[in-house]
């Protein structure tokens, strides 16, 4: 029996799981797929919102405020990068700038802090290569970006380190509730207890809720689609860079990620399908369009992926964070700004579960802090000497296009949440998120998978269940 | 301090080591990343090399092995599993393995030979989900060729390159169903006797101008969308057509890995996306040399090891204090020649380069300070093959100005 | 009867014209050596590969080997067959024998194995 079952390893199941994991409970994390943060939180714009989007008084404005608050700090702990880079709303036009005195305003009733409408040469002062049309713009200097799955799955890891476990590829298809706790059933015939449970199901958590009866919200994907370009690219933007918001949303941002490259997106489109994460030829040719309309001299062929996300979308207009029953919380329609609000939300909810009477004794031996899993990139070349001489894997390069070494690679598949295929791997590592995409180190990377797992190699998979690699050897035994 | 460093054990890498210790330079280190020396052609086990160097058919790894027994013989240095991850403009080189950790060396010259990578997938903006089954076309032969392991059953592959084309035949033998080869360009990327002998062989179409416009498969691939494109290689609408398939390979391009080369300062090219060279093949930093695929693709491994001689000839003589000073005349070219190599020059040399486009009854010409001094016919050019025109002293002699025109009837 | 072809001999990959009668090459044209002209009299004829594959070893590596001549290009997949059901036993140096009498030629390998 559980204490609590949180559905969902997303940024907020994780972020909550380790929330919990400060105290005296057997927590479990259940999982769809076959890795943590594979929905929402995997492709979205990995920024930290400085908060003045969200309607004053909102749920979304005050957590986005606070979960911003917390966030630099909670990066720290878990040993993931977050650069405070601050963002740039733009204006072309008059209108636009009316519009920017809105957002200033409603910043400051949000609590955003130190936010100032900026003009002509400082604006380029502040952003060398924006548009020459851009004529004014919101800054925000407490924007800041960090790399969403990198934080989900470090906050997973340092939930488990804790004590939290986590069930992969755990569907959950039916919840009963008896006797003072709910029944978790996945849909493979695996049962889970809990007295309390936590439904951050994202994209499906108005399925989750509907198990319990709980018919009160929908939530419906919008598809944004990505480009990612080379880290050459990475500093032609220093700040996030909005466009003023208009009736067809707030357009496509331009942005430097944690890792020195340049991201492009999102589109946004409401579909039914919550399988659907195609890119679209109509989707590159928009951020392509728009994103140039920011920057100046975006070089689109250093072009290195291109990927979609689903946002999960409630119908309330606002996060829906609520118990609609007994010891069961929603923590649902979290779109943006819900990776600024995490720290936020998972602390709530922890205080919802805490007056519904989850006891929440301190752990004395709670370990706060998670060692980044970039820290031997980062490391000098005297401190990488010292730990490639106690562990000579790190002296061999795989991933020649990051400079990803065997260490940091079995590091990534030993180390919770443990990597298990070749996507899980690069999230963790960047190991085939360079240049050549996987193109020289993936054979090397399965070698390593496939060794440590002790599976044969046609078994690596890319991301788990149906996506096989190798049909098997070509001959001989 | 080492005389000179060679960076690559590839067949670039092997014979600039070969040429410099034959012009009399014995303190030489090639730094290899992979376990072998032999670079990509460990996995072309296909046949088609060596006819120019050896005057007979070799494979891949016969061509390789040639190099490798004359660096035993020299005794030669290498360090085998050593990945560099940094080259100075002072020549001082960083390295690290498993044994050794990270190291530096500081070289007199250095030889960049490190090759180069294929165009990924993702840089095509395909649209659709991100299945596994999409392999690049190198990466594929690395799994059959070096691994052992099938990757699918039933094949589509995008682009006409070389390596797409072997693969093709590869895939074919070993037992899966290619169905189609698309290639965007009006014209094919590789080779005609590869068109030959690794499609028409095996009756597997090669659909000129048609792309591949939607991937399908949520896990693994499921089939591809491929589409006629029109004239400005916009996919035609009413073309489209699925083709059920597990495997996508991609053969379309490949690119100089000149990371550590820009982190040495070396001035690069735009269009080769390789360094800019002079005749002797040493680039725009004193003392550091580059050949083979990392200067600009070749389409033989005979030119690439024509290439290092040079380029190991030349660090040689630079080691020794002989190297004619750096060309400076400036090699301009009509716009449908794409790229020349060497850009520079200041004595006798053959320039080779690639045309923008497949052009019939070609007229060569070299212009001397404006004046045609030379001229070449031929019937036939392809982006996809290297050409090679010779400038010989009396043509170089004097000159302030070299500039190589191309004309063609049709 | 005219027959178009493309000569796999070198890269050059000369487009020839062979002549043909009775099943007989009369005539080639477009070849720039005589191993062009040699190469449309067989490949009109009776069109000849050199194949090349891997055999697997005994620890597992795959071994890079090729005919050691040309065999009958219809035969290609019947090669296949030979080499895919052999196992190679190390050590190996290039050019050794690795399969005997296979469709007229020679299975050898063409890299060395320890």
């Amino acid at each position: 029996m559980y204490d609590v079952a949180i559905i969902g390893a997303g940024i907020i199941g994780a972020m909550t799981a380790r929330e919990l994991a400060r105290y005296e409970l057997k927590i479990c994390v259940l999982e769809k797929e076959s890795d943590v943060a594979l929905g929402a939180t995997k492709a979205n714009s990995a920024i930290v919102h400085a908060g003045f989007d969200a309607k004053e008084g909102s749920l979304k404005a005050k957590l986005n405020v606070q979960g911003a608050k917390l966030m630099e700090q909670t990066a720290r702990e878990l040993g993931v990068k977050y650069i405070k880079n601050g963002s740039l709303v733009i204006g072309f036009d008059e209108n636009d700038e009316k519009q920017l005195e809105l957002l200033l305003e409603r910043g400051k009733a949000n609590g955003t802090e130190d936010l100032e409408i900026v003009r002509g040469e400082r604006l380029k002062q502040l952003e060398p290569n924006i548009s020459d049309s851009a004529v004014c713009a919101l800054w925000a200097p407490t924007g800041a970006i960090i790399c969403p799955y990198e934080l989900a799955l470090a906050a997973m890891g340092n939930a488990m380190d804790n004590g939290a476990e986590l069930e992969t590829d755990f569907e959950v298809s039916k919840i009963k509730s008896e006797q003072g706790a709910y029944m978790l059933c996945s849909n493979d015939g695996r049962e889970i207890c809990a007295k309390f449970v936590v439904n951050a199901a994202g994209l499906y958590s108005d399925k989750v809720a509907q198990m319990i009866g709980d018919r009160s919200f929908k939530v419906h994907p919008r598809k944004g689609e990505y480009i990612l370009l080379d880290k050459k690219c990475g500093n032609l933007a220093r700040h996030t860079i909005f466009r003023t918001p208009s009736k067809m949303g707030k357009g496509i941002l331009v942005t430097p990620t944690v890792d020195g490259n340049l991201l492009l997106g999102p589109t946004s489109v409401d579909t039914e399908d919550k399988s659907d994460k195609d890119t679209t030829a109509q989707g590159f040719a928009r951020i392509i369009k728009e994103a140039a309309e920011n920057i100046k001299g975006i070089p689109f062929n250093k072009t290195i992926t291109s990927f979609c996300g689903l946002r999960a979308v409630g119908d309330t207009g606002d996060f829906i964070i609520n118990s609609p029953k007994e010891r069961f919380i929603n923590a649902a329609g979290i779109e943006s700004p819900g990776l600024s609000a995490s720290p936020a939300i998972a602390k709530l909810v922890c205080q919802m579960l805490w007056e519904q009477g989850l006891d929440l004794a301190e752990k004395s031996d709670f370990i706060k802090c998670r060692a980044p899993m970039h820290a031997f990139r980062e490391a000098s070349i005297e401190e990488k000497n010292e730990i490639i001489k106690k562990d000579r894997s790190f002296g061999k390069i795989v991933c020649r296009c990051e400079g990803i070494t065997e260490g940091e690679i079995l590091q990534a598949i030993r180390t919770n949440p443990k990597a298990r295929d070749m996507d899980g791997v690069k999230r963790r590592t960047r190991a085939q998120m360079g240049r050549c995409q996987g193109g020289f180190c993936s054979p090397y990377i399965a070698e390593l998978i496939a060794k440590e797992l002790d599976i044969p190699y046609e078994k690596v998979t890319k991301s788990g269940k149906g996506s096989y690699i190798l049909t098997g050897k070509t001959k001989g035994e | 301090m080492r005389e000179l460093v060679v960076i690559g054990g590839g067949p670039a890498g092997m014979s600039a080591a070969i040429a410099a210790y034959e012009s009399g330079i014995r303190d030489i280190l090639i730094i290899e990343r992979e376990e072998s020396l032999g670079g990509i052609l460990r996995q072309c086990i296909h046949n088609g090399f060596g006819l120019h160097k050896f005057g007979e058919e070799l494979t891949g790894p016969e061509y390789a092995y040639r190099y490798e027994q004359k660096v035993h013989e020299y005794g030669i240095e290498y360090k085998l599993s050593t990945t560099v991850i940094d080259i100075t403009e002072d020549k001082v080189i960083t390295a690290t393995n498993a044994s050794d950790g990270i190291f530096m060396v500081e070289a007199k010259a250095v030889v960049l030979a490190m090759g180069c990578r294929e165009r990924s997938k993702g840089a095509l903006n395909i649209a659709g989900a991100r299945p596994s089954g999409i392999y690049s076309a190198g990466t594929a032969q690395k799994y059959v060729n070096i691994k052992g392991y099938m990757l699918g059953k039933s094949v589509v592959i995008l682009g006409s390159g070389d390596i797409g084309l072997i693969m093709a035949r590869r895939m074919t033998v070993e037992g899966a169903h290619v169905k189609a080869v698309c290639e965007l360009m009006p014209y094919s990327g590789g080779l005609a006797r590869n068109i030959h002998q690794c499609l028409d062989d095996f009756d597997i179409p090669l659909k000129l101008s048609h792309t591949v416009v939607q991937l399908h498969g949520k896990e693994r691939l499921t089939g591809v969308t491929i589409a006629k494109v029109d004239d400005e290689r916009k996919p035609i609408e009413e073309t489209k057509e699925f083709i059920e398939c597990d495997t996508l390979l991609l053969s379309v391009g490949l690119i100089p890995e000149n990371e550590l080369s820009e982190k040495a300062s070396v001035k690069l090219d735009g269009i080769t996306g390789g360094a800019q060279v002079d005749q002797n093949r040493e680039t725009s930093v004193d003392g550091i040399f580059a050949c083979g695929n990392v200067l600009h693709v070749h389409d033989l491994v005979d030119y690439v090891s024509d290439e290092a001689e040079i380029a190991g000839r030349s660090a040689a003589s630079y080691i020794k204090g002989e190297l004619a000073k750096k060309a400076e005349i400036k090699i301009t070219r009509d716009e449908k020649i794409r790229y020349t190599v060497p850009q520079y020059i200041t004595d006798e040399a053959d320039v080779y380069f690639r045309t923008a486009d497949v052009y019939k009854n070609v007229t060569l010409t070299v212009y001397k300070d404006g004046k045609a001094v030379y001229s070449k016919k031929k019937l036939k050019t392809a982006p996809g093959e290297m050409e090679k025109i010779h400038l010989d002293k009396s043509v170089i002699e004097g000159a302030e100005k070299i500039h190589i025109g191309l004309e063609c009837r049709q | 009867m005219k027959k178009e072809l493309t000569c796999i001999v070198c890269p050059l990959g000369c487009s020839l014209t062979a002549e043909m009668e009775h099943g007989k090459v009369l005539s080639v044209v477009g070849n720039t050596c005589p191993k062009g002209a040699k190469y449309a009299q067989t490949e009109c004829v009776s069109p000849q590969r050199t194949v090349t594959s891997t055999v697997r070893c005994t620890n597992g590596a795959m071994l890079p080997v090729k005919t050691d001549r040309e065999i009958p290009k219809e035969k290609i997949m019947e090669c296949m067959k030979i080499i895919n059901n052999c196992i190679a036993h190390l050590p190996i140096s290039v050019g050794d024998v690795i399969i005997k009498d296979v469709l007229g030629s020679n299975i050898v390998a063409t890299a060395n194995m320890k």
